[in-house]
């Protein structure tokens, strides 16, 4: 079991992994003017942690369990084909796998003797949720706190992006945050749950405009925001 | 209501497609009607109201190698309410063969209020094997909050994952119809198209439809949102949708590589 100071530090937004950079499809829906306001940001974390958010929590949570197991280079490659079949945006496909690198370049400098080794070799660098679960099991974090992690970075990732976005209130978009922390918390739950399942049977929650948004978004030239 | 239905196709000799088996019970009763190409088209005709909650319906569909069927539904099925608590299913299951061909071209499915309904399609596509698989959802009739609805769609390619989704729609869905999800669209719908002999063609998005090669073999994914069924339906019609002709798209032959530039819709 990690000490509790291990958790906040992997869910920490300063974790140097790049996510400062990420949007998660929040800058090409502010620009298709879906998300407006607070309200239109509650409804759009929302429906986030129930489709991407749950998905991430759950493929890194059965990373991390995969991670000291015996055969877990052939079960990461089986949930790194599964959470492709989960992608239909390519775009989406490569800012995953982009996020993945940066924190697997983190994870090896911090914890060199992480077993980062087992991962697939796959061109672009491996799933973002495939590294957290690895880096998860260095730190020392169990299932369940990985998957806490990732539904964490789904809802604050899109909310600090909505403060530049939008120039909302930072108070406010902390308090809708604090709102949705329940909600937070059930999403980790389930994921960590499903991540007990083979991995062809994880979750796939679907979101049409994710890769819709995804899309529209890769083919900008000029952006605040890398995804 | 418990009902199951079984529809096999095999190619003869001389290459044309017979039914080797056509079998079904009400509510799901199968109708072979003239094919064309040498193929058979057979149709699913509702024989009750439905589906109900409660309801578990089971459709296995088998293509053989070389095979040619197109398989189709004389209305939407609209999932409604049965008895408090229960669920209904939809379960279809295909197996496509090597160099076969499944169209898969129903009508929508309409989520009334208060259902509660799973549709779950489980398809295995051969290498080399053709196939068309159309799903759309509608959420509610005219100007109705839908109840909970899951289209569970999960295709293999030769034994590798494709394509899993899932998509949720009702009070049990958070956020579903918001931003992130279906942006206040009452219909959404996605055209999967596996076919070795066609060009997999780069991503393009117009509005809200887009076209998504996916990872797992020589596929492409169209999804859409639409604000009714008449206009996803010409967003996902195979070799017929409004994608391929994107007015938006502008090649911006600068970069050389002739890169597409989309508006976002």
């Amino acid at each position: 079991m990690a000490t509790p100071t291990m958790l906040l530090l992997l869910a920490d937004g300063r974790f140097p992994a790049g996510a400062h950079a990420h949007s998660a499809g929040l800058e090409a829906a502010v620009a298709a003017g879906r998300v407006t306001d607070l309200v239109t940001l509650g409804e759009y974390l929302r429906g986030r942690l129930a489709t991407a958010g749950l998905v991430a929590a759950a493929f890194a949570a059965a990373a991390r369990r995969a991670a000291w197991s015996n055969g877990r280079r052939a079960t990461l490659a089986q949930l790194d084909a599964e959470l492709d079949a989960r992608t239909a945006s390519p775009a989406q496909r490569a800012v995953s796998r982009r996020q993945g690198r940066a924190l697997l370049r983190a994870g090896r400098e911090i914890w060199p003797g992480g077993s980062f080794d087992e991962l697939p070799a796959t061109s672009g660098g491996p799933h973002q949720p495939l590294v957290l679960g690895l880096v998860g099991a260095a730190a020392g974090l169990d299932p369940a706190q990985v998957a806490m992690v990732a539904a964490h970075a789904t809802v604050t990732g899109s909310a600090s992006a909505a403060v530049r976005l939008l120039g909302l209130d930072p108070y406010r978009v902390q308090a809708l945050l604090v709102r949705l922390a329940a909600a937070c918390d059930a999403t980790a739950a389930q994921a960590a749950r499903a991540a007990e399942q083979p991995p062809q049977r994880l979750p796939a929650a679907a979101a049409p405009l994710a890769d819709i948004h995804a899309e529209a978004h890769a083919t900008w030239e000029v952006r605040l925001f890398a995804s | 209501m418990r009902a199951t239905a079984r529809l096999v196709a095999r190619a003869d000799r001389h290459g044309r497609t017979t039914l080797a088996e056509l079998r079904g019970e009400s509510p799901l009763l199968l109708r072979q009607v003239p094919g064309r190409d040498g193929g058979v088209t057979v149709y699913v005709v509702g024989g009750a109201a439905g589906p109900l909650a409660g309801d578990d319906l089971r459709l296995d569909v088998e293509v053989g190698p070389g095979a040619v069927l197109r398989v189709h539904t004389v209305a939407a099925s609209i999932a409604l309410p049965g008895h408090p608590g229960a669920v209904s299913r939809m379960l279809v299951r295909a197996t496509v063969s090597e160099g076969a061909t499944l169209h898969w071209l129903p009508e929508q499915l309409v989520a009334a209020a208060g259902c509660a309904h799973v549709a779950d399609s489980q398809v295995d596509v051969a290498e080399g094997a053709i196939l068309h698989w159309r799903d759309e959802l509608i959420c509610g009739r005219h100007h109705e909050r839908p109840g909970d609805a899951e289209v569970n769609t999960w295709v293999d390619l030769d034994g590798r994952p494709l394509l899993r989704q899932c998509l949720a729609v009702g009070p049990n869905a958070p956020g579903w119809s918001g931003p992130a999800v279906l942006g206040g669209a009452p219909a959404t719908g996605s055209l999967l198209v596996v076919d070795p002999t066609r060009l997999v063609e780069p991503p393009v998005v117009q509005q809200t439809v887009a076209r998504l090669p996916l990872a797992g073999g020589p596929a492409t994914l169209w999804t859409a949102t639409a604000p009714d069924a008449h206009t996803l339906r010409a967003l996902l019609e195979p070799d017929g949708g409004e994608v391929p002709t994107a007015p938006d798209r502008i090649t911006n032959s600068a970069e050389g590589e002739g890169t597409e530039v989309v508006r976002v819709g």
